[in-house]
Formats: C-alpha cells, structure tokens, sequence
C-alpha cells in the first residue's frame, strides 16, 4: 500500500520533468523562447506568464553531477582556464557546454535567447553569467536582489527590486516574449503559488511528529523540486503538493519512518538538522551514512534556498511585484549570517533535534564562510551536539567516503554517549 | 618578515624616512595612529572598512576616519582566525577576525563591509555576532547601474551609513560637509592621478613597494595628510637620481582584495618587472578622476559610483567593457605585459580570470598567472615565473 | 583470567591494549599496520597476550623464593630470548622465501652468487640480531622490518661493494619477500616459544632450568579468556567485530586520556596523518571535537617530509629544533612546499635549528586553531599520538597554549600511543558488564 502511495507522487515529478524536457526539445521547433535562470530568486511565473521556457543551470550541474558526468566536465573547464579553486557548479556547466550541453535526457538542451541573472545569495552568479554571457552572445538582464545584511527587508530594498522589475526585467522579458504581461493571469499564479507552498510547509513540518515521516534533506531535495524550479505558481505543482501532502498524512498515521533507498527506516535513532547543500555524486552513499546509523535529518537550511516559506512568507496574489521582491530578499542565502544562526537554532527546537550536522562544501562560500562560527554559536546556544563535514557539491574529488564516515560515525557515537549520560 | 634584505632602488635621505614613515604606518596593525588621532578630539571616530570601495567622503563628513582594514599581511600568527575557517576560503577574513579578537580593532568605532562576495559579505554577519556591541553594516553597491533603481537605492545605502556613523560622532552629513570632503577627496585623487603617471612616465622613480606603501598610509591618514605625503614623495623621489633598469613594465590585475606581502612586490621589481599599473589598494582610486562638485553632493557620489568606477571583478560587467578596458589599459600605460595574480581561493578575481585571459591572447598581449596570499612565504616559485616572462619580453618582446 | 581487548587500527600503527575484569591494564601490543589490517590486528593482538603474559610471569617471578632480588634480571634476559626466538623464526621464513625466489626465473643468471650472497647476509644478520637481544647493540625499531631490514641493507652493501652481486639484486629480494613474512603468523605456542628462550637464557647462566620451568609454565598454559574486544581507529571497520563492537577512535580517545589523567577535558592528539581535538566531561564523554580537513598539513607527517629534505632521522628533529636561538615564523603548513620552503630559507641565510624550530611552531599553530574550533582548551590538557614524543613540539605546544589561553596543566604519557587502545579496552569491559548486568 504504501509503496504504491509513494510511487504516485514521485511519478508525478517524473512525468513533470519530462514534460517540460520535451518541451524544451522541442522549442526550436515551436518558436518558445528560452530563458536560462538560477533557483534562488527565479521568476517562474513571469516566465510562465509570457511562454517563456526556463533552464537552470545549478540543476542541470547537480544532476549531472548525480549521473556521474561532472567529474569529467570540471576537467574540461579547468582545462580551459578555469581555477580548481572556484565553484564547481559553474565549471561543471562550463564543462558540460563545451562537451555538447546534453541534458538529463541526453538530447542537447537549447541555446538560452535570454539570460535571466537573479543576483541572489550568490556572488557568484554574477560571474557565472558573465560567463555564459560570452559564451552566447545573448542579451542578459539583471536583477539585482540586494541582501538582507541587517537582517530584513527595508521599504528601500523591496523598492529597488521590484522598480526593476517593473523597469528592467519585465520589459525585457516582454520584448523576447513578443506580448505583454498578463496581470490577471500572474495573480491567478501567485495565488497557486501559495497554495502549493502552504501544503509544502506542511510537508517539511510533518517531521516535527515522532517518528518522522519525512527526512527533510535528502528527501527533501526531492520535495522541493517542483517549486523550485519551473512549477511553481501552476496546478501541476499544486496538485503535486496535494498528493505528497496525503501521502505523508498516511505514513503519519501509520506511525512509519522516512523512505530510504533501501525501504522504510525502521528505527529513528537520531533526530539531526543539516545546514549547508548536500554532494551530489556520491548522494546516495552520503544518504546511506545517516540511515545507516538511525539518523533521520528532521530539518535542513537546504531546502530553503529556492524559497524560505516556514516563517510564513506565502506569494500575494495582490502585490505582484513587490511578494515577487520580497521573495527574493527572502531566500535562505540571501539572509545574514546571525539570522541564519537564529533559524537554525528554531529548528533544532522545533524539531526536538538531538544535534545538528554541518556539511560545508568548497564550492559554496555563500553557504561555507562562516559556518564554524555557525557551529560555534548553536553549540553554545542550544547545548546540543555540533557535526562538521567538508565535501562539495559535484566535485568527486572533494568527497572522502572514508573521511566522511569516519566524522560521521564519531558524530553519531558522540551523541549517543552524551544522551545516555543525560 | 620577509626573506628580501636588499632593495632594488634603495632610498636615502629625507626620502628614506619619508618611506620609512609609510612602512610604519603599514606595520601599525594595532592602529596606534588611529588612536593618537582619535585622542586629539574626544568627538572624533573612526571607522574601519574592508575592500574593494567604500564612499569615505561621507564617513569623513560625517566627522569620522575611514580606515581601511586590508588583513594582517604576512605581520601576524593566525591562532584563532583558523579556527572559523575551512582551508578553502582565502585568507584575508582570517587575518581580519584575528585582529578582530586580538583587540588590534579596538580604535574603530564601527565597520562598513561593502559586497564584493560572499565571504567579506559573511563576514560582516560574523562580526554583528562577535562584537555585538559595535557598529557593522554590509553596505550593498548596486549592480544595476542604472540611476533611477540602482542609482536610488545607493543614494539611500549612503544615507544608511551616514546615519549610522553621525550616531556614533554626533555630527550630521551636511550637503555642505559632504562638498567640503568630497573636495578634500578629490584634491586626493589628483594627487594620486599624477603619482600615477609619474610611475607611468619614470616607473624606476616609482618601485612598487614605494607605491604600495603610499596607498595603504591613504587607508589610515586624513585626507590631506596623505595628498601631502604623496606630493612630498613625488617630489623627493624624482629629486633622488634613481636611474632606469632594465626592467620590463608589467600591469598587475587581480590583486584588489587580499594583498600580496612586499616581499612579492619586491621580488617582482628584482625579478626584473617594474609595474607600471596594478589594481593593488584599489579603493584608493576606484573613482580615479575628480568628482562633480557642482550640485547635490549625493548625487555626485551616485553619478561618480555608477558612471566613473573603475572595472573590476566585483563589480557586474556584461557588455565586455573588462575586457576592453584592460587592453586599451595595456595601451595607456605602455605595459609590455600582464600579470593575472590572484589570492588562492578569490572568487571574484579567479572566475575573471579566464576572461581576462581570453581579451589579451586576443589582443596578443604577453601575461602569466599565479596565486597568493597574503601570508605567502616563499617566493622563489614566483621568482622564476616572472623572471621568466620578463626575459622572455627582452628578448622575443613575448612570451 | 577474564580479558577485555581493545584495537586500535590506526594509519601507521596497530595498537592493541589488554585489561583485566577491574580495568588494570595487563598487556600492550603494537605492530606496523602494513597494507593489511586483519594481519595486523592479530598481531598487535598477539603481541598484546605475550606482554599480559610476560606481566603474569614477572608476578609469579617475584613470588618465587629461589630466585628473589635476581627475577627481575631473569625476567629481562627471558623477554630478550623470547624476542629473539620470534625474531630467528621470522628469518628462517623470510629465508624460506627468498630461497624459492632464487631459485626461480628471476634469477636465472646469477642464481649461484645470489644464493650465496643470501646465506652470507643472512648469516651476518643473525650476529647482529645475537648482539642485539644480548644488550650489545640498540635496535632503531622494535619491528622485525625494521631491524632485520636495516641490518640486510648494511650487509648486501658491504657485498656488493666487494664485488658480489648488484646491491639492486640484493634488496629487491628482500623487499619481494618481506611482505609475505609480515602477513605470516608464528607457528610456535607461547609455551614453545618461551621454553626455546628458557634454553637460550640457561645456557648463559647457572640458573637450574628445571627450577624455573615448572613455575614459566604454570603461567604460560594459565588460561587467558577473551571476554570481548572492541575496535577503533581508521580501518575498524575492517575488523571482523559485531557493529557494537566497533567504536569510534574519537570516543575512544577521550576515554583513554581520561582513564590516564582523570582531570582532562580537553585532548590533542597529532599523530601521522591525522591531528583530532577532543573536549570531554568529567566521565571522558566527548562533548565536542574536531578533525584536520582534507589536506595532511599540520600533521606529524609534515615533520617527516622535513626530516627526509634534511636526510635526518624523525627523532633528531626535536633535538635539532630545542636548540633554536631566534625565532622564525613560517606561514605555510603545506606538506607539499614543506621542502621548498626549507631550502628556500637556508638559501636565504636562515638558520637550520632556527628554521626547524619555526616548522614546529607552525603546525602546532595549525593544531591551536583545531583546537579553538573544538572549543578552546581546558584545564587539563592533555597531549597525545606520536608527535608528543617530539620534545620541540611539546615546548611549542606548551607556549603557545599558555600564550592564548593562561597557565594550564598539561599532561603527556609516554605510552600516549596506546590511548585510543586503552579507550576501545575498557569500553570492551564495560560493554560486557553492562550486558551482564541487563541479562
């Protein structure tokens, strides 16, 4: 019963993505207009909203990076120039350019005609799309989503992003599209938006419950993908939400752990919150390491990259352009780092967390500057237990299998030891 | 401190201790002159920043030193700035928390963090958790460029930081104290601008560790204090009788954040390059020509931030003026070469990078590429490197 | 006897503890981990019982009214005997082995003078062995690589140079043939090895082998039961231990420092590959701790490569170091420019002490940020792993722990190496008590 439950909503991802790959395939053909874009910041439903088709980057690196290519695609950026120092993601795009730019489903993705760069959490974006910039010779359009460096969002910054988008980026996007916004059709958007990410907070809150029902990271990257990238503000996605909603309803009643790849976790050993984005090529080994142990990650920082929506921001249907700013501001990189601390800190309460787990990644300095002050500081504040890894996102040079579990294990052992004294 | 005794184009006289002057003030980790400054008015504040650019005329008119804090160099044991970082990020923060937590910060009254990436910009949050009770803002440049958006908000990021820094000195950024500093700024610049070609025109009068130290005594200095310097040094040292080497002229881009230690400076001169243009210090001059000093000073600032700021890797540039800029610099400056030198782990400076590289193997400029930090010891690598270049200019006029 | 054993498999060591049912410690075992490290848990376990068994000896020894005031002279001279017994059955096996490789392809062409130069070397090695196991000579290392290696290479050289065979051909057969010789168990039971070494001690003094035999053997055939065994260190994993069994060398460590200095709450080990700081509570429960990330730097390692660009012994660099007049301070930990920057500054007029001494501070830089990263240091402080054997690195860990965090107790053992072992040993016990008293 319950696998039939879970297969409904994950064939209901696949046959999401499929679908809008196929589109992609075939926008040549049809005349759509392509715009490549990042997670963090995205603007799905203008986008939408002018039949424009977005690509993005990050994602086509991380599941390059889970079907094993990226190893070979960073070679080839750091062949051409590229420091072995810098972001990843960026040389495994760079990489996967050079090397014909096949997507996921092996068919060559399209030439952007736009590129959409939402400066958002991440400095390097900006360099990234500088990058591409020269590589297609497209016009580019930035956005720039200035940071929550005092811990909020100001009438000034809100101003700011949302005159450009009214001044720069929809004209833009207008021009490539060949029509006009529609602003009742974007309400009607947002509105969905809403609806897909209250039943997504349900989702991610349903590991508050003991057992959990849900491992909020690396089931979680799952959970998040259709908000994150082309979906949000369409049925699909609240439909999808609907059916994962239930399904999790259900394992809740039954008292049942999250799946794993190897079944239902039977025994919740260790509750843990992650801070910092997970490895993707050797993800399910690195997946293997918690359940292996009993440990179940009941919240992750992760998750909130493409969207923070648990502190109750949800898309307002009735001021377009300034919920679209504030959506941006509000994204999990684009907070301060004492902010970031304060939210980790809510979840490790929340969620009743026996300890938190850090994996910091090379590529990402937005995540990993600071993180051992991070450390540092929810030791201090919540007397539970701190783990700290390093690996990188699609970089298989940077996991250590061995090293990794090593930390782990100790971790886990630490925890355990520490409980049982208490 | 370093491993170099001897230098290239030794100083004498009233020009040594002019030099000898700047050394110091480079080697003041524990900011004694921003004390002693401070101590001479009990209303006066100082306000530290880190790179790349900082608007100082409004800290300044807002009574208040601006003082950059360019990392520890290659002068301080890094015990505990370790500890909050993983080996891959650079090593400028490291050095910062350092003297943040060994109290070497202690003179400054707050601190302004201007994005330039995601490190320096973390660090501003680490620094709102450590020193709680100081003042610290990230101060977001816009990226837009455009005057009505991007021109706005930075309007208003001023306006921020004016704010902050007249709470901490009582003195409010008038239009007329604004004009008055953005005046003394510019007298500045000039000064700057023509120390500038000056190396350009007799780079032998110039050496680069000279220059060096000139820039970082206008991170601590008032204003007119460090126009006056340079003017006396301009003057002592084309009265030295330096006499040119041969040297080829090479221009230095990457290094705009973290610095390189002297000794690299040094041993770039002795390996046989003379730099006539670099991006070293670069928020000393990242507006290098006067700005408007008729009209609203505000928007001055703004027009001068959005339209007259130099290229560089932090700041957004899509429509290929990086690329053009460096080699039409190249031009300028009669620079035989270019050296791509970035900190180990820069992000803005080494995504740039290949960028750069592909302008000037276009242009067929000669350049060579190499990583630093700001602690870096050893410097026979780099020696040879630039040795190497140098000689293969003199000979082939390439590389 | 109930005995509960702890391994520890670490990266360049295998230590093996043994501890009674009221947590004495009864016998220490260690062995070079080699490429195998089920080979060299049962050794360093075997090596473990043999010093439990020598520590029972020397018991029942002193309790013996004949000998008195001589058992522990005796005591001495028997352990050399056992030692060397072990040592001469390794040598006939590696002579065994290295008899089959010349008598195959590879030596085809100088098979005569080969098989001769090997009986001369081997000959030569069992003299310097006899010197050594009399206390006429010091050995450098107390495993059979080692000894026997250093001794071969001195031969084969002195061979060579007389015209024997190549020195090339000479090594490479020892080198071939040493590996199978480590991975090979000793035949002989304790009881056999140690009456060979009652004979060997006998024959050198006035002593009535009848007198004493009756009272080796009663220990030696005393029965010694393995309760439990609990695992750590890098490659537990491979061990053949039920998961509960197997701990993690974080736990075990701090439970070992604390088991050798109760008052520690914080922990520093730098050992060859890697540097851990451990905080811990006053029942050496880990409370936090931190380990070196991806690169080596900072590690006991870094000091090997230096030794090996001065071309002096791992153990002369502390010395060397303490005789420091200025002090030098270098930035760059890097294991990889550790040699370069040696040279870089001897070129540039630096001393060699000076400069050694500045290598030292550095990766004991490297460790205090380690250490802030844990949590800072607590009083006591106690410093472990191989590199607490360096006296240098002790006198910089000691000033600059005391610059940063004031006056401290610091604690260092002599046999920290076996802290983790002793961890994994009484967790073993525990682990079976506990058990015990839930059935």
């Amino acid at each position: 019963m319950t696998v039939a439950v879970k297969d409904l909503s994950q064939d209901r991802q696949k046959q999401m993505i499929a679908s809008h790959y196929a589109r992609l395939s075939r926008a040549g053909q049809e005349g759509r207009k392509v715009v490549y874009t990042f997670v963090p910041g995205n603007l799905t439903e203008l986008l939408n909203n002018l039949g424009l088709l977005p690509v993005l980057p990050e994602i086509n690196a991380l599941q390059s990076g889970m079907r094993g290519k990226t190893g070979e695609y960073i070679q080839v950026a750091e062949k051409a120039g590229h420091s072995e120092d810098v972001c990843t993601y960026v040389k495994a795009d760079i990489g996967m350019l050079k090397s014909g730019n096949l997507g996921p489903t092996g068919e060559p993705l399209p030439r952007p005609d736009l590129l959409l760069l939402s400066y958002t959490g991440c400095f390097t974006f900006l360099k990234w799309f500088e990058l591409l910039k020269r590589e297609y010779d497209c016009p580019v359009v930035m956005l720039h989503v200035p940071y929550q460096g005092d811990g909020q969002i100001t009438p000034a910054m809100r101003k700011y992003v949302s005159d450009q988008l009214r001044d720069v980026v929809i004209p833009a996007l207008e021009t490539l599209a060949g029509r006009k916004v529609d602003y009742d059709l974007l309400s009607e958007q947002l509105a969905l938006s809403a609806r897909a990410e209250e039943d997504l907070v349900w989702v991610l809150e349903s590991a508050k419950h003991r057992p959990s029902p849900i491992d909020a990271y690396f089931g979680g990257v799952y959970y998040i993908g259709p908000i994150f990238t082309s979906f949000r503000g369409t049925t699909d996605a609240v439909e999808y939400y609907q059916l994962l909603r239930q399904e999790i309803q259900q394992r809740m009643d039954q008292g049942l752990g999250p799946v794993t790849p190897e079944g239902t976790l039977s025994q919740e050993k260790f509750r843990i919150v992650v801070e910092g984005p997970p490895n993707w090529t050797s993800f399910r080994e690195f997946w293997r390491m918690f359940y292996g142990e009993g440990a179940v990650v009941v919240a992750s920082s992760y998750t909130k990259v493409g969207g923070l929506y648990d502190r109750g921001f949800r898309h307002d249907p009735t001021q377009p352009l300034d919920t679209l700013a504030d959506y941006c501001m509000g994204c999990y990189t684009n907070l301060n780092l004492p902010d970031r601390i304060n939210l980790l800190e809510k979840y490790i309460h929340d969620y009743s967390a026996d300890g938190f787990l850090i994996n910091s990644v090379k590529s990402c300095n937005s995540f990993s500057a600071g993180q051992l002050l991070i450390l540092r500081e929810l030791e201090k504040r919540t007397g539970r237990s701190g783990g700290f890894i390093e690996s990188d996102l699609v970089d298989p040079r940077y996991f250590s299998a061995a090293n990794i579990k090593n930390r782990l294990e100790s971790y886990f052992q630490m925890v355990d030891a520490k409980r049982a004294r208490a | 401190m370093s491993l170099e005794t001897l230098e290239s184009a030794p100083a004498t006289g009233a020009l040594a201790e002019l030099v000898a002057h700047a050394t110091r003030l480079y080697e003041d980790l524990e900011l004694k002159g921003v004390r002693d400054w401070k101590a001479q008015d009990p209303s006066r504040r100082a306000i530290g920043f880190l790179p790349v650019y900082v608007p100082r005329e409004v800290i300044h008119a807002a009574n208040a030193l601006p003082v950059g804090i360019m990392g520890g160099g290659d002068q301080i044991e890094i015990v505990r700035g370790d500890s909050y970082f993983q080996s891959y990020i650079c090593h400028l923060p490291r050095s910062v928390i350092e003297l943040a937590v060994s109290g070497r910060l202690a003179a400054l009254d707050g601190l302004v963090f201007p994005s330039i990436c995601d490190v320096i910009r973390n660090l501003s949050g680490m620094f709102k958790v450590l020193l709680p009770d100081r003042w610290v803002h990230y101060l977001d440049l816009p990226q837009n460029f455009d005057r009505e958006s991007g021109g706005r908000f930075y309007r208003h990021e001023m306006a921020t930081i004016a704010k902050g820094v007249s709470a901490l000195t009582g003195v409010e950024v008038t239009n007329e104290r604004l004009s008055a500093s953005i005046s003394l700024y510019n007298e500045n610049r000039r000064a700057l601008a023509q120390l500038q070609q000056m190396r350009v025109a007799s780079p032998w009068q110039v050496p680069a560790t000279e220059y060096y130290l000139l820039l970082r005594a206008s991170y601590v200095l008032p204003p007119q204090e460090h126009t006056d310097l340079i003017r006396r040094y301009m003057q002592l040292s084309a009265a030295s009788g330096r006499v040119e080497q041969d040297n080829i002229r090479v221009m230095v881009r990457g290094a705009f954040c973290e610095q390189p230690p002297l000794g690299l400076l040094r041993t770039l001169e002795r390996a046989g390059c003379y730099l006539v243009d670099d991006d070293l210090v670069l928020g000393a001059r990242f507006i290098p020509q006067p700005i408007a000093q008729d009209g609203d000073p505000w928007q001055a600032l703004v027009d001068a931030f959005l339209y007259h700021t130099l290229p560089t890797a932090s700041k957004y540039d899509v429509q290929a003026s990086k690329e053009a800029d460096l080699v039409q610099s190249v031009k300028e400056v009669r620079a035989d070469g270019v050296l791509l030198m970035a900190p180990s782990f820069c992000d803005p400076a080494l995504l740039d990078q290949p960028m750069l590289a592909h302008a000037l193997e276009k242009a067929g400029i000669p350049f060579t590429s190499f990583k630093y930090a700001e602690d870096t010891g050893q410097f026979q690598v780099i020696r040879e490197q630039a040795g190497t270049f140098a000689d293969a200019i003199k000979l082939w006029g390439t590389t | 006897m109930d005995c509960f054993v702890g391994i520890d498999l670490g990266s360049t060591t295998t230590k093996a503890v043994i501890v009674d049912a009221d947590g004495r410690i009864v016998g220490r075992g260690i062995t070079n981990s080699r490429s195998n490290y089920d080979i060299a848990a049962r050794v360093a376990r075997f090596e473990a019982f043999t010093n439990a068994r020598f520590d029972m000896l020397g018991q029942a020894l002193r309790a013996e009214p004949g000998l008195g005031q001589s058992s522990a002279a005796f005591l001495g001279a028997l352990t050399s005997g056992y030692r060397h017994e072990c040592f001469l059955g390794q040598l006939q096996r590696l002579e065994d082995h290295c008899r089959r490789d010349v008598d195959g392809a590879r030596y085809q062409d100088d098979r005569r003078a080969v098989g001769h130069a090997l009986e001369v070397i081997l000959q030569s090695v069992r003299q310097d062995a006899a010197k050594i196991y009399s206390g006429g000579a010091a050995a450098r290392s107390d495993f059979f690589r080692d000894m026997a290696g250093a001794s071969y290479t001195e031969h084969a050289a002195q061979l060579a140079r007389a015209g024997g065979p190549a020195f090339d051909r000479l090594i490479g057969l020892f080198d071939r043939n040493i590996i199978p010789v480590e991975n090979e168990q000793e035949t002989r039971t304790f009881s056999q090895l140690l009456m060979a070494a009652l004979d060997r001690v006998v024959q050198s003094s006035a002593l009535q082998r009848d007198a004493v035999a009756g009272v080796l053997l009663r220990v030696a055939e005393a029965e010694m039961r393995e309760v439990s065994a609990v695992g750590t260190g890098y490659g537990r994993v491979r061990l053949p231990f039920p998961k509960e069994n197997i701990r993690s060398e974080i736990l075990c460590h701090g439970l070992g420092a604390h088991l050798m200095f109760p008052g520690t709450r914080t922990v520093l080990d730098i050992g060859g590959q890697d540097t851990k700081a451990i905080q811990i509570d006053q029942a050496g429960v880990v409370t936090s701790f931190q380990m070196n990330d991806r690169c080596a730097a900072g590690c006991g390692r870094y000091l090997g490569y230096i030794a090996d660009e001065m071309n002096i012994g791992l153990h002369e660099l502390g010395p060397l170091a303490l005789g420091a007049r200025r002090r030098i301070k270098i930035n760059s930990t890097c294991t990889v420019f550790a040699g370069a920057e040696f040279r870089d500054r001897l070129a540039a007029g630096q001393a060699r002490e000076d400069i050694v001494a500045g290598l030292h501070r550095a990766i004991i830089l490297r460790a205090m940020s380690l250490l802030a990263r844990s949590g800072g240091i607590r009083n006591e402080f106690t410093f472990t792993g191989g590199v607490g054997r360096n006296m240098a690195a002790v006198k910089a860990l000691g000033e600059v722990a005391q610059e940063n965090y004031g006056q401290l107790q610091m604690n260092i053992a002599p046999d920290s190496i076996y802290t983790g072992a002793i961890g994994a040993a009484t967790f073993a016990l525990r682990g079976a008590t506990n058990s015990v008293a839930s059935n």
